[in-house]
Formats: structure tokens, C-alpha cells, sequence
């Protein structure tokens, strides 16, 4: 049997295509269809979800989300600045920083915001505040290196410009690189986005009133209540709801900014 | 004020190990046109930055209209804005459209409204012959329109001195001209300008002086149509022979 080249890999081709179909059937005759139904679908369940699960969960979600990406944000441009000084300190101080926040799980902050710190130091965090300094610290780690690699990427040009028109450092990195850099960064900050979203759901780990339940701390007491996993599901495509057109947008400024370059002219 | 608009002396400047500028000397008069030439690696470009301080001088003295600039206590930013800088890559603020460029120092440095900001910036695209481009941004405009562009951003600081860093060496052939051109025409309202450049037409027919620069040194300089029109040294002609007439020579000495 002599088969050419091309034709091997064809019929390689048309094998995997067989083994997916075969793999589908098995599961399909093997599964309980009605056992799944009732697990996942409970249409009763689903129903007396509504209205909450939008008007707390999912709020909530996107408040805390945006509480710690805002902090974030701007402890994240403080930390890039910090590791682009002159002053060797601050490039150390943000060195250990960005590598000890980015090496821990985000839990941990939780719980050291919500008990420790308090023991610490005699401070009670409310919920919003402590959300947003534990989003905010972790999602700041992983952004001011992404921010640093933004304003490094302006072009060195746009700097003596804006010197040689008499601005001082400060003046020129705020007027001019930073918002250039940010149109630069602007696709992997709404991934980080994204991650906050999702790490959102920590709090839970501070024990919430019912109108401070985010998504999965929504899902979880429902679920609690339910014979089935219907609430996952349901808390699930809710968070769908909220990532899915960020990692559209993202691919989308990624796109428009890859075809034409920000720098040189 | 005083006569000379640019003092330097005894500039040297060097990065790391390599000696740029082995110390140089130049005057130039307040209204005068000077272009400086040489072959790459002359130092004429390090030169010009050093005008304004966008280079750190290791040695020698920097005066720019009667103000030391490598004077220590010196305000750096404030005599800046008497010195407009065209480079050879435009540098337009590549996030700002054309009328932002010309007013956002203005507005930030010299601290002017923006109704009067906006007008002086729209008096100087009129001159560089682009006030119809004031809304654009600058990704939309040639190569020589943002040429122009840059040069109406520095006038609008009004500068007593003008520096040009190569302004035409990234340009296609055919919008040379439109920019030697707004240069010309500043040259004859009395703009003085130190000019690094390889148009040797323009040197010719703009320059009061010419400086001919090689290996960290100024060879040879003074007036136009001696320095093109019948240099002196040896190193002078030959660059000149190969810049004016590159096809009847064969590649260069390595150095």
C-alpha cells in the first residue's frame, strides 16, 4: 500500500473526523438525558432567581469589579512609574511588589484585608472598601507592568519633542506618553478586566448580607436551597454576559491598533 | 541684547567610551541662517542637541541668547521655549490632532488661553500653508505636511532660535521642496537657525555660514560659496565630491 503523502494525510483528516462523531454518539446514547434536565435545567429554579440575580448579583459584580480595576489602575500607573524611576528604591520597592502580589493567591489578600488587617491595626474595612484595596492590589501587580511596558513603547521622539517645547519631565509624561500609552495597552487592560471580574467573586470569603451577594455567592445560597445545579448555570452565563464583550473588545482594539502603529510619525 | 545669539565653547560630549564632540566652538549671529555638514557620524546632529540641552554637555559652555545653559542653576524648561526643535522624525504628538499640537505647549508651558493660543497656532499653520489641516491628525498628513506641521508647533512658542535636525532626510524626494521652502521663507524674515542638513542647494543659496563638521571636530567653516563653493581641506572636498556627485566615486575608506 502506497499511499502518496497528500493522501495520508487526508485520510488522517477523515479518521479524526470519525473518532469525534463516534466519541459524540457514545455519550449522547450513554448519558441520562432526563437526570441532566433536572440537574442543570430546573426551570422553577431558574425562575425565582429573577429578578435578584440581576438587580444584586450582577450589580454587585460590576460595582466591586469596577471599585478594584479603578484603584488598580491608578496604584498600577504609580508602580510603573516607580519601576521606570531614576531612583533605584522605588524601582526595588515596585520590583517586590509587582512579584509578591502576582506570586500569591488573590484569596490570601482577601483574608489579610478582612482579618488581619483590621487585627493589625484597629482599621474595619466596609465591604466596598475592602473589595476594592484587594482587587485593586492584586489587579495593580499585574497591570503596572503591562502600564510600564506601554509608556516604554511611546516613542523616544514624542518625549523630545514635548521637551524641546519646554515642558518638564512631569509635564511631558503626563500630557503626552501616558495617553499614548494607554491607547497602547488599552487590549491587555481589558484582559485584566476581565481576570477582576471573575476574581470578583472572593469576597465571599468576608461573609456578605444578602444585598452585598455578588454572582457566586448568589449562585452558592441558591444553590444551597435547590435540588439542582440550575443556579450555577444561571450565575455562569450571567458572568458570560460581562466577559464575553470585554474579550470582544479586546480582540477588537487589538486588531484596530495592530494595523496601524501608534509610534514613529 | 547682545549681537551673537548662539555661544558655545569648548563643547565636548561623549556616550560611554565614544567622544562625539572633541571640542567644539561656534557663534552664530543673531538673524543668521548657519547649516552644519559632515558625513554620519560627524557628531552634527549631537551638536544641535546639545543646543538645547537635549543632550548633557560633558565639558564647555552652551550661551543661547545671553542665558548660560550649562549653567547648573539654570531654568532648563523655561529657556527650552525659546528654542524651537524640528527633528528628522517629526515627532508629532501622534494622539493629538494638528491645531492640539500647536497649542497644547502653549496652553501647559506658557500658560496662554485658549482663544489666544488656538489663534497664534492657526497665524502659523497660515504661514507653513496648512491652516486647512487644523482638525486633522497627524497620521493623516505626508510626510511633508507634518514637517510643516512640526515647524508651526515651534513657532508658535515665538523662538528666538530655530533648530533643525536633519528636517528633510526622512522625506520622499518630492516633498523636499515644500519644506525647504517654509525654511527659506523663515530665513528671510530674519529667523535666526541653526540647520543640520545634506541639502547642499539650500546651504548654498540659505546659509550665512556653513560649518563643515567630521570625526567630533569642525574642519572647515565660513562662508557658503567658500565652504561648498571652494573648500580648503582635503576631507572637506572629498565629502563634498561624493555628496554632490555620488555616482563617479567608488565606496568609501573604512574609517
Amino acid at each position: 500500500m502506497a499511499l502518496s503523502k497528500r493522501k495520508r494525510a487526508e485520510y488522517f483528516r477523515y479518521s479524526q473526523y470519525t473518532l469525534l462523531v463516534v466519541i459524540a454518539l457514545v455519550i449522547a446514547f450513554l448519558a441520562d438525558w432526563e437526570q441532566i434536565r433536572t440537574a442543570f435545567f430546573n426551570f422553577k429554579t431558574m425562575g425565582d432567581m429573577f429578578p435578584n440575580v440581576i438587580t444584586i448579583a450582577l450589580k454587585n459584580t460590576l460595582i466591586y469589579t469596577a471599585l478594584g480595576f479603578a484603584f488598580g489602575l491608578a496604584l498600577g500607573l504609580v508602580l510603573a512609574l516607580m519601576k521606570l524611576s531614576s531612583i533605584a528604591p522605588y524601582r526595588w520597592i515596585a520590583t517586590v511588589y509587582i512579584e509578591f502580589f502576582r506570586g500569591i493567591p488573590a484569596l490570601l489578600v482577601f483574608i489579610g484585608l478582612a482579618f488581619g488587617v483590621p487585627l493589625a491595626f484597629q482599621i474595619q474595612f466596609d465591604i466596598y472598601s475592602t473589595v476594592m484595596l484587594a482587587l485593586g492590589i492584586v489587579g495593580a501587580a499585574y497591570m503596572a507592568e503591562t502600564i510600564r511596558a506601554g509608556i516604554q513603547a511611546v516613542p523616544k521622539g514624542q518625549v523630545e519633542a514635548a521637551r524641546s517645547l519646554g515642558m518638564s519631565q512631569g509635564r511631558a509624561m503626563i500630557t503626552i506618553v501616558i495617553p499614548q500609552a494607554f491607547r497602547i495597552i488599552l487590549p491587555p487592560l481589558t484582559n485584566e478586566l476581565i481576570l477582576l471580574t471573575k476574581d470578583s467573586s472572593l469576597i465571599y470569603i468576608i461573609g456578605l448580607a444578602r444585598d452585598q451577594y455578588e454572582l457566586t455567592k448568589f449562585g452558592r445560597e441558591t444553590l444551597s436551597r435547590s435540588p439542582s445545579l440550575t443556579p450555577i448555570l444561571v450565575v455562569g452565563l450571567c458572568y458570560l454576559i460581562i466577559t464575553l464583550p470585554l474579550g470582544y473588545l479586546s480582540r477588537y482594539l487589538e486588531r484596530r491598533s495592530g494595523g496601524k502603529k501608534v509610534s514613529v510619525l | 541684547m547682545s549681537e551673537i545669539s548662539v555661544e558655545i565653547t569648548g563643547l565636548k560630549k561623549s556616550f560611554g567610551s565614544l567622544d562625539v564632540l572633541k571640542g567644539i566652538d561656534v557663534t552664530v549671529n543673531r538673524g543668521d541662517v548657519v547649516c552644519i555638514i559632515g558625513p554620519s557620524g560627524s557628531g552634527k546632529s549631537t551638536l544641535l542637541r546639545c543646543v538645547n540641552l537635549l543632550e548633557e554637555p560633558n565639558d564647555g559652555k552652551i550661551v543661547v541668547n545671553g542665558v548660560e545653559l550649562t549653567d547648573q542653576d539654570v531654568d532648563i524648561d523655561l529657556a527650552r521655549t525659546k528654542i524651537g526643535m524640528v527633528f528628522q522624525s517629526f515627532n508629532l504628538f501622534a494622539h493629538l490632532n494638528v491645531l492640539a499640537n500647536l497649542t497644547v505647549a502653549q496652553r501647559k508651558v506658557l500658560k496662554r488661553g485658549e482663544k489666544e493660543a488656538q489663534e497664534i497656532a492657526l497665524r502659523n499653520l497660515d504661514r507653513v500653508g496648512l491652516k486647512e489641516k487644523a482638525n486633522s491628525m497627524p497620521a493623516q498628513l505626508s510626510g511633508g505636511q507634518q514637517q510643516r506641521v512640526a515647524i508651526a508647533r515651534a513657532l508658535s512658542m515665538d523662538p528666538d532660535v530655530m533648530l533643525f535636525d536633519e528636517p528633510t532626510s526622512a522625506l520622499d524626494p518630492e516633498l523636499v521642496g515644500d519644506v525647504l521652502g517654509v525654511m527659506r521663507q523663515l530665513a528671510d524674515e530674519g529667523m535666526t537657525m541653526l540647520v543640520v542638513t545634506h541639502e547642499m542647494q539650500f546651504a548654498r543659496e540659505v546659509a550665512d555660514k556653513v560649518i563643515f563638521m567630521d570625526g567630533g571636530y569642525i574642519v572647515e567653516e565660513g562662508p557658503a560659496a567658500e565652504v561648498i563653493g571652494n573648500p580648503q581641506e582635503t576631507r572637506t572636498q572629498e565629502f563634498l565630491a561624493r555628496v554632490l556627485d555620488p555616482t563617479h566615486h567608488g565606496p568609501s575608506d573604512p574609517v
